[in-house]
């Protein structure tokens, strides 16, 4: 099975990371600095504001910009008949999926927190805060990305699926933002456990749903 | 390869509200060849796709021994890739290292070029060998013959024999004649609903 493993990660990434057409993982990080740039110019130069306010517009910046590879996650595979080639091999929709939630978060997580130091610096985050930030960005994007993976295969094949997936991953990101961003007030470790423990969940189910998912939209 | 079968018992296929067709049984084994003709929409794609097992029977069953190969209209590669790695992706997962076939379906120059600038026909031979190295007991063809020229038609005529002498099977679901000695034929239109 290891040998079937590595070729499916390997395209993943080459397709997620690199991208051709779809931009790979470089959009959603310049769209997520863009996003934490002009927040200072929207509430202006309050430098208290902006670092007591700053942590929360990085959490939500990087779940928008979870949302933008929706749409190239699952259903270019679907059409182009690889899910059926896969199922004809016995490779289960829940392998490749498994190995599609690594691939993605590889590609959008590691990004993201490296793109969360000049964020930080931009909002006047002190040290402290963006270490909380950063260690809630690693027990949360793995969550993000198994649940963009579930929210693409749902909604692929539907008729405006990409805005839709959007409007159904926002709602379901929330436990992860509430527990991730809340870290930021508390200053305790209890959010980023919780962040952790949503985002475990999320890992959990995602292969799983994603598979029932594809397998009932091919009918 | 040998125990390649197919058995089809009393199927029935509905596609949406429609009932397609009806009362299809029959038995394929090892070195034997069928042709599923009809016109457009009777339900030729949807019976392979059973066969696959990628869509349910509404009645009736279907059983089937031996690895499946199915190519359609949907060459599965890559568009943005060259022929050459979206191929050698699948090589990797049916654990295949040789590209034997490039040459006799006239790809080797074309291992260069991405898929998507790729022709009709180019596209389809570039599934067919994809086909090839996955090294399948039993063959589901759907229209194989769409835009090839008389050359490449002879060519998967000459392969779909050569499957079914070394004892695999090959059902063609075409409404193009497709030449393959000792082959029988389904008729769908007989159990249209």
């Amino acid at each position: 099975m290891s040998v079937r493993i590595r070729p499916l990660l390997k395209r993943d990434l080459t397709r997620l990371l690199l991208g051709g057409r779809g931009g790979g993982a470089l959009l959603p990080i310049l769209f997520f600095l863009s996003v934490a740039m002009l927040y200072p110019f929207a509430v202006g130069p309050d430098a208290p504001l902006l670092a007591r306010t700053g942590g929360g517009v990085i959490w939500v910046a990087a779940l928008l910009a979870a949302i933008l590879p929706l749409d190239r996650l699952v259903e270019p595979d679907i059409e182009m008949g690889l899910f059926d080639q896969w199922a004809l091999r016995g490779i289960s929709e829940e392998l490749v999926i498994a190995v599609r939630v690594l691939a993605h978060w590889l590609s959008f997580g590691p990004p993201l927190m490296l793109a969360a130091l000049p964020a930080a610096a931009l909002l006047g985050l002190d040290g402290q805060r963006l270490m909380l930030v950063e260690i809630g960005l690693l027990a949360g994007t793995p969550g993000l990305a198994a649940l963009g993976v579930t929210v693409a295969a749902l909604t692929a094949g539907l008729r405006g699926g990409a805005a839709l997936g959007g409007l159904l991953m926002i709602p379901m990101a929330v436990p992860v933002l509430i527990f991730g961003a809340g870290s930021l007030g508390s200053g305790g470790t209890g959010g980023l456990a919780l962040t952790a423990a949503a985002s475990l969940v999320l890992l959990a189910i995602a292969p799983f749903a994603s598979g029932a998912a594809i397998r009932a939209a091919r009918g | 390869m040998q125990g390649a079968s197919i058995a089809i018992d009393d199927l029935a296929c509905r596609r949406g509200d429609r009932l397609l067709f009806r009362g299809v049984s029959l038995r394929l084994d090892a070195g034997e060849a069928l042709q599923v003709t009809g016109r457009n929409g009777i339900g030729k794609s949807s019976l392979l796709r059973i066969l696959a097992g990628l869509a349910p029977a509404f009645s009736g069953a279907v059983t089937t021994a031996g690895s499946i190969g199915l190519v359609d209209e949907r060459p599965a590669l890559d568009p943005g890739w060259t022929l050459g790695s979206a191929l050698a992706f699948w090589q990797q997962m049916d654990g295949n290292g040789e590209d034997r076939h490039m040459a006799r379906l006239g790809l080797s120059g074309l291992l260069d070029v991405p898929v998507r600038y790729l022709s009709t026909g180019q596209k389809k031979r570039a599934a067919l060998a994809r086909l090839l190295g996955q090294d399948a007991r039993i063959w589901l063809l759907d229209e194989p013959l769409n835009g090839l020229d008389s050359h490449a038609v002879a060519l998967v005529e000459a392969l779909a024999a050569e499957h079914c002498s070394k004892g695999g099977i090959a059902v063609i679901a075409s409404h193009q004649p497709f030449a393959l000695p000792g082959m029988a034929t389904l008729a769908l239109a007989e159990h249209a609903a």
